[in-house]
């Protein structure tokens, strides 16, 4: 009690900071003051003024390591630092993109993977973060059960959305019919069991720090693993809606800096001094243009405009369809005024075209906030980069910012003025109720689709 | 920030939760109520005691520990007379009840964030967590309430409009909210802003969910709804009645006054109390059937026929119970084996989410939620048990009650396309012929 009174009787911040962080606190101590300004505001405080101070005191946020690969430290050599880190950057942009173009070709599955690679690297990211912040390495169970509520939410999601597509190949096992039938139950169970140890693991003098880190985990996992569920949602319905939008996000980037750097003059935001009107504005137009231009490309092949379902008699993912009428050339009127400039009376576009614009717009617009969201999350943590993945460019968080609520605008799009509820899923639930309600839904669509003229009344299978 | 400064050297003022007069135990025990905190309560502001003035004169007589668990006892016994009264309006009441209970829990739980971090100030910090709080109140009112209202919905353009572009609605309201966050990140404050932004993301995840999940679960049938909150409500009670007579074995560090003789003991009396329960109320209507929304009377509807769940039969009762009971078999309504399943849940399960709500309380060092009900703190201690009851019980009905629900099957059905309709039309038609079900008969029909 003595050495508590102490605290809170000596001068708050220069008793604070002076001291190494660690001195008077037991690793990740909780501390009862009887001020209760506990550890908590004593940690705000110290970061309070921090804010106005030099960045001398970040808690051991490790210098940044130089990761560019030996060859290129050579071939570069000869630069100035500046154009050397140009280059590196260059470099590593390009590898990315090939990398991009290569998992394309290599399919939906590996996509797929990709993604989830990326969602698991991106939650590494982001915990580790909050491990740094608040110190708390040694809390115990700690790691264990982040990545045992990445598992479970993982395990749920995919359950739900992954599930429909495979339907016929899951109504074939039995087994894999049981998990699915009771699907929400067992991942309830297993995030019970979840909650349940880290109840359990509640240690008296932690109490803060584990529930400022499961409250960390469970806005991460809301963050990262929604986004990427419904990123490969969106790949599911066809390829092209996966390539459009990151693509448009990413030459929004590219365009801005380039608009910036040759034109730049007025400052955008005071969170990202970098960022300028001239930017901005140059990216949004030659983003709803290399939108337009790459809709054009991709929509001719079934490859990317097909829905990817699993077919079980080959035991693949294939993208065989009839391309709906999105992805068919159609006649447009154009409006007069474009009618003196591009001299035709009418233009074929492709109706996804037009959807292309409203996706390239909203990357241009609203991405970016995503990308002031993790620029405001770095300087609350006084972090430069997420991590040091990538020579460069800092971590995979980096890369993927503004991509945050492109996924999730592209799924609401889809659901809002393509399609309706998804078909799969439709499916799947007929297929798990009970037979006499079967029986009487078959009759009911029956009905339904003679009235309708799909189906023949004579029709017989 | 010099503010900020001088807050850590001045003792700061307690946050007015504290109650310095709540010597007492809580009923359920589990609160943080060990030594530390109240020895260290010293600077709190004085104790608000907001017990009526009526009750204050009447118990002025009896020491202070009994006034207090006469306090304690009344107020139990109004809340218990409230639910009722609430229960015998009806369905819409409940909601609404539901809905400011979910309102004052977020508020409460907001209340801890700001005064932790000392947050009064951040600039627009308030108008976003409750612009977060409505957003997100309708998403979820939205994607369910539509489905009851089905028919209501579909008849007003308007309504109709709302309903079908719903999910890109309630995304650029949050959309909105998000920008407006981000647009007030101050430069001193980029810390503060965002723990408070994850902070109310957390409590819209825990308090708003479930509280959708409770509506969930009173759309099936009112009996869904009474029988979980009742289940923990008696294992609160039985809970602390046999630990107060029995007690000897400390259960969890996290709750000191919490022993294995009561967790127990209240096991088995819950389990019992449920079987009663609902064997009471299965043989009513009004608790057993889904509520219905009535175009014509335009209101909220319980009539019904009763499933299957809510008809009596035979159970033949297994040898060992026979020679003791002296009946071969018994009559029981399936719901009451349903009924084990849940009390089960709120005795062993159920707790969790009050030490969950202790460790929190200690954590940061409160006391209580807030001050809202004399003698019991604020509204999310009476509720920190039920988080996880409701989430349980809509898992458990969409699980192993029943499926999907086929009207709205073939409501989405109807909203597919031609082609989708077709596709899924003689996948079904496949699956039924492999089962057996088509016969030539239907087909012609």
């Amino acid at each position: 009690m003595l050495e508590l009174r102490h605290r809170g009787g000596c001068p708050g911040p220069g008793g604070a900071v002076a001291p190494p962080p660690r001195e008077g606190e037991a690793a990740g101590g909780d501390h009862e003051t009887e001020s209760t300004s506990d550890k908590e505001t004593d940690i705000d405080d110290r970061y309070g003024d921090l804010d106005s101070r030099t960045d001398s005191d970040i808690p051991e946020i490790p210098p940044s390591s130089d990761r560019t690969p030996e060859i290129l430290k050579k071939a570069l050599s000869g630069l100035s630092s500046r154009w050397k880190n140009w280059w590196i950057r260059g470099i590593l942009t390009l590898t990315m993109i090939s990398l991009f173009f290569l998992i394309i070709y290599m399919g939906s599955f590996m996509l797929m993977l990709l993604v989830l690679g990326i969602q698991v690297k991106c939650f590494h990211e982001i915990i580790t973060i909050g491990y740094r912040v608040y110190r708390s390495y040694d809390l115990p169970w700690f790691r264990t059960l982040s990545w045992y509520f990445l598992l479970c939410v993982n395990y749920f999601f995919y359950g739900e959305t992954v599930a429909d597509y495979f339907a016929t190949f899951v109504q074939r096992e039995e087994q894999l019919q049981f998990l699915i039938r009771y699907h929400r139950f067992i991942s309830f169970a297993l995030y019970l069991a979840g909650f349940c140890m880290f109840v359990l693991s509640l240690v008296k003098k932690h109490y803060r720090l584990q529930f400022y880190m499961f409250a960390w985990t469970h806005v991460t996992l809301l963050i990262t693993v929604t986004q990427s569920h419904l990123v490969i949602q969106n790949l599911f319905e066809g390829m092209i809606w996966f390539l459009v939008p990151i693509s448009s996000v990413i030459c929004n980037d590219i365009t801005a800096y380039l608009f910036g750097f040759f034109f730049g003059r007025t400052p955008l935001i005071k969170l990202s001094p970098k960022k300028t009107w001239e930017g901005f504005i140059g990216g949004f137009f030659s983003t709803v243009v290399f939108g337009f231009i790459a809709a054009y490309l991709l929509s001719k092949y079934q490859y990317f405009v097909c829905p990817v379902e699993y077919r079980s008699d080959v035991n693949s993912f294939v993208t065989e369809c009839e391309p709906s009428e999105l992805f068919q050339l159609q006649s447009y009127s154009v409006p007069p005024f474009l009618k003196a400039v591009l001299r035709r009376e009418t233009v074929s576009l492709y109706p996804f075209q037009i959807h292309s614009i409203a996706l390239s717009t909203f990357a241009s617009l609203i991405g970016p906030f995503g990308g002031f969201f993790a620029s405001g999350f770095k300087r609350a943590f006084k972090i430069k980069d997420f991590a040091n993945t990538i020579p460069g460019h800092g971590g995979i968080m980096d890369r993927f910012d503004c991509q945050y609520l492109m996924a999730t605008f592209v799924h609401v799009y889809i659901t809002s003025f393509i399609r309706g509820p998804n078909p799969s899923k439709v499916l799947q639930q007929l297929l798990v109720l009970q037979p006499e309600q079967q029986l009487n839904i078959y009759k009911t669509l029956k009905t339904h689709l003679i009235e309708k003229g799909i189906l023949q009344p004579t029709l017989k299978v | 920030m010099t503010e900020l400064r001088q807050r850590a050297v001045r003792e700061p003022d307690a946050p007015p939760e504290d109650k310095e007069s709540e010597s007492e135990a809580k009923v359920d025990g589990e609160t943080a109520s060990d030594s530390e905190s109240r020895a260290e309560a010293a600077p709190l502001s004085t104790s608000a005691d907001d017990t009526p003035e009526v009750l204050n004169r009447a118990l002025s007589n009896l020491s202070s520990r009994w006034k207090n668990w006469w306090v304690r006892g009344i107020l139990t016994l109004a809340m218990i007379a409230f639910f009722f009264i609430i229960i015998y309006l009806g369905p819409m009441v409940l909601m609404i009840i539901v809905m400011c209970v979910q309102i004052k829990c977020f508020h409460e739980i907001i209340t801890i964030g700001y005064n932790v971090y000392h947050s009064y100030d951040l600039p627009w910090f308030r108008t976003l967590s409750w612009y977060f709080l409505l957003c997100v109140n309708y998403f979820f009112y939205g994607e369910t309430v539509t489905d009851y209202f089905f028919t209501l919905v579909q008849r007003e353009e308007p309504l109709r409009i709302l309903s079908k572009y719903h999910r890109f609605i309630s995304f650029t309201l949050y959309l909105i909210g998000f920008c407006m966050f981000v647009l007030s990140l101050v430069k001193k404050h980029y810390r503060l802003q965002f723990y408070m932004f994850g902070w109310t993301h957390v409590t819209l995840l825990i308090v708003v969910t479930q509280s959708h999940l409770v509506i969930h679960n009173l759309f099936e049938g009112m009996i869904w709804f009474i029988v979980p909150i009742s289940c923990v409500i008696c294992n609160d009670i039985m809970a602390y009645m046999f630990g107060f007579f029995f007690g000897r074995t400390p259960l969890i560090k996290l709750s000191p006054k919490k022993t294995w003789e009561g967790f127990i003991g209240g096991f088995f009396a819950t389990v019992v109390f449920g079987l009663l329960l609902s064997y009471v109320m299965s043989g009513y209507r009004c608790f057993v059937c889904p509520v219905e929304y009535n175009n014509d009377t335009n209101s909220f509807t319980v009539d019904c026929e009763p499933s299957d769940l809510f008809r009596l039969q035979e159970y033949s009762i297994p040898e060992v119970i026979q020679s003791v009971i002296g009946l071969t078999t018994v009559w029981m309504y399936p719901f009451q084996i349903h009924s084990i399943a849940l009390s089960t849940f709120a005795s062993l399960i159920g707790p969790f989410g009050g030490f969950f709500a202790s460790g929190f309380k200690r954590a940061f060092k409160i006391k209580d939620f807030a001050n809202t009900i004399p003698g019991h703190g604020g509204i999310m201690d009476r509720f920190d048990c039920q988080y996880l009851m409701a989430t349980f019980v809509n898992v458990y009905i969409a699980s192993f009650i029943r499926g999907p629900n086929p009207s709205k099957l073939i409501q989405q059905f109807l909203t597919l396309r031609p082609d989708q309709q077709l596709h899924i039309f003689n996948t079904l038609r496949s699956h039924l012929a492999d089962k057996g079900m088509l016969t030539a008969a239907t087909e012609d029909e």
